[in-house]
């Protein structure tokens, strides 16, 4: 295989550990950083933090034109209007949270909640727990048989009584985008706030989310080549003024007194306490390093990358995959061989997969199986990573077959 | 201080010390799976299954005078070599001593520190923690009584 990676050496990471014999190949989890994102880190804490939005002195007044830099830059990014429209938290999942609790007055005994079968626990648990709180019932959309969210059983399960529907845009299992758009509109005709998962989907696309038509999107900082500790999340301005505040304390309240307080809009009023400054400042960076690249060459790179990890596969005896993945990752099985001693002989060889259920229980058990292996690719992966991948499979499976 | 090692684990020192290939360590991790006592059928069941594990663990633990005995089970090859191992060096130890036991430098005596490491998910932590427990609230359970009769492992809760 001769497909190079031109990114490779913007990712300092990637020289490292091939020096310790590591092959990457986990970035559905977390994903390397480029030299850009490490010099903005270090260039914020050697050139002197501080807190964002609450002093007078220079260093504040420079961490916070760099913390809101990088607001309008993921507002540009993802075609907000407004950059008010964008809400920091410190992970997808925290953002998940927020919505389960800043929409819970809007659920009530005997409304309905949407969500599919494929949902990462993230965007699953803050739900199915809302739902127990507010006496709601949970809705499991069912996936068709390629694994996509089946968009005529959609339409008849989001009815009247819907207030939320929460669904994934690129499935961190079955690696297939989703109706989303589609679906969003089949909750707006009900009047139902929608919420899209963008964990996967926002590092394998530029997205324009007001297009995309939905209330609100979440993703992560660290999947998107951010440092960790950092989320996003999105909101139509309507849909953010629904929203209760959830986390309360400093940063976040307009008045205060002992007994009463009012609290600021979006998106101060959902940024209690001192943020992420170096994250969100690093994120920043990560984004712009991103712009900077030729999108096209990019998509290339990682369909070609895609397309020589499935034939690899399919080239392979016993070997399943689940779904039909369209982009990033695949998951597979072996047969007679267990994912965790394939997953352990992998390990010994240096090659860094994920095995288990990928934080989808429910979704495994639906389709029967315990767990299954996961490759998931990244920008600066290269052909001898897949190369190194599948020697190393081959040699695993010769010894447990 | 090989010399206190029960047999089995004396055994297990002197077959996993001189491999130095991973290769080589996988072939005999499976070979010592194999040895495993398997359990009924009825025993793999939800009382003996260990929470925590990626692949399904099952634990039967069996007091047996002063000291305790364990099964364990698997699906996943390795890790059975992995639950052999540990059985080996911990098998009829009085509670006492098994509480204390260093397990993480048993296995780094074997060359396989790293299947303990705190990122691993197959398991063997949490069945470590499980006898542990088992133990702890048998102690509790017949404290005052020495000598009492065995007992079988239930999980807390049940």
């Amino acid at each position: 295989m001769t497909l190079s990676s031109p990114w490779r050496t913007d990712f300092p990471a990637l020289a490292a550990l091939d020096a310790q014999g590591q092959t990457y190949l986990d970035n559905a989890a977390t994903a390397q950083k480029p030299r850009a994102v490490l010099k903005a880190l270090s260039a914020y804490y050697l050139n002197g933090a501080a807190n964002v939005h609450r002093a007078q002195h220079l260093p504040a007044d420079r961490a916070t034109r760099a913390f809101e830099a990088t607001r309008l830059g993921v507002a540009r990014a993802f075609g907000a209007a407004s950059p008010a429209q964008i809400v920091f938290t410190r992970g997808a999942t925290e953002a998940f949270n927020l919505l389960a609790y800043g929409l819970e007055r809007h659920v009530g005994a005997g409304d309905e909640i949407v969500v599919s079968a494929l949902e990462h626990h993230a965007n699953l648990l803050p739900w199915q727990q809302l739902a127990k709180r507010r006496g709601a019932q949970l809705v499991v959309l069912p996936l068709d048989d390629r694994g996509d969210i089946d968009l005529a059983a959609a339409a008849q399960r989001i009815g009247p009584r819907t207030r939320v529907l929460a669904v994934s845009q690129l499935s961190n299992v079955l690696g297939r985008w989703q109706p989303v758009a589609e679906l969003a509109a089949l909750a707006r005709r009900q009047g139902a706030f929608s919420v899209v998962d963008g964990a996967q989907g926002a590092v394998h696309g530029r997205h324009d989310l007001a297009a995309l038509g939905c209330d609100f999107y979440a993703f992560s900082s660290h999947k998107l080549f951010g440092p960790e500790g950092v989320g996003v999340l999105y909101g139509r301005e309507t849909a953010l003024a629904a929203l209760a505040p959830w986390q309360f304390g400093g940063e976040m309240v307009r008045e205060a007194d002992y007994q009463d307080a009012l609290f600021h809009d979006a998106p101060m009023g959902f940024e209690a306490g001192t943020p992420p400054v170096a994250g969100v400042i690093g994120l920043g960076a990560a984004l712009d390093y991103l712009n900077g690249l030729d999108a096209l060459a990019l998509a290339d790179h990682e369909a070609a990358l895609h397309a020589a990890l499935l034939t690899g596969l399919a080239g392979r005896d016993g070997i399943r995959l689940l779904g039909e993945p369209h982009t990033a990752l695949a998951c597979f099985r072996v047969d007679g061989v267990h994912h965790a001693d394939l997953a352990h002989l992998l390990g010994e060889q240096g090659i860094a997969i994920r095995a288990g259920s990928h934080c989808a229980m429910p979704l495994y058990r639906r389709l029967g199986l315990d767990g299954a292996i996961r490759v998931s690719l990244a920008p600066y992966t290269d052909g001898d990573d897949l190369q190194r991948f599948f020697q190393a499979l081959d040699r695993a499976l010769e010894l447990l077959r | 201080m090989s010399d206190s090692l029960p047999a089995p684990a004396q055994a297990a020192l002197q077959a996993f010390a001189d491999q130095p290939g991973w290769e080589q360590r996988a072939r005999l991790l499976m070979q010592w799976g194999e040895r495993l006592e398997p359990l009924d059928v009825a025993e793999r069941d939800e009382r003996h299954r260990v929470r925590g594990c990626e692949s399904a663990v099952w634990l039967v633990a069996q007091r047996r005078g002063a000291g305790w005995q364990f099964r364990a089970a698997s699906e996943a090859r390795l890790l059975r070599g992995l639950l052999a191992l540990l059985l080996a060096r911990v098998d009829g130890l009085p509670a006492a001593e098994l509480a204390s036991l260093d397990l993480a430098d048993w296995f780094a005596r074997l060359g396989l520190s790293r299947q303990l490491s705190p990122s691993r998910s197959n398991g063997l932590n949490a069945v470590l923690a499980r006898m542990r427990a088992l133990i702890a609230e048998d102690g509790r359970a017949t404290d005052g009584s020495p000598g009492a009769g065995p007992s079988e492992n239930a999980p807390p809760g049940a």
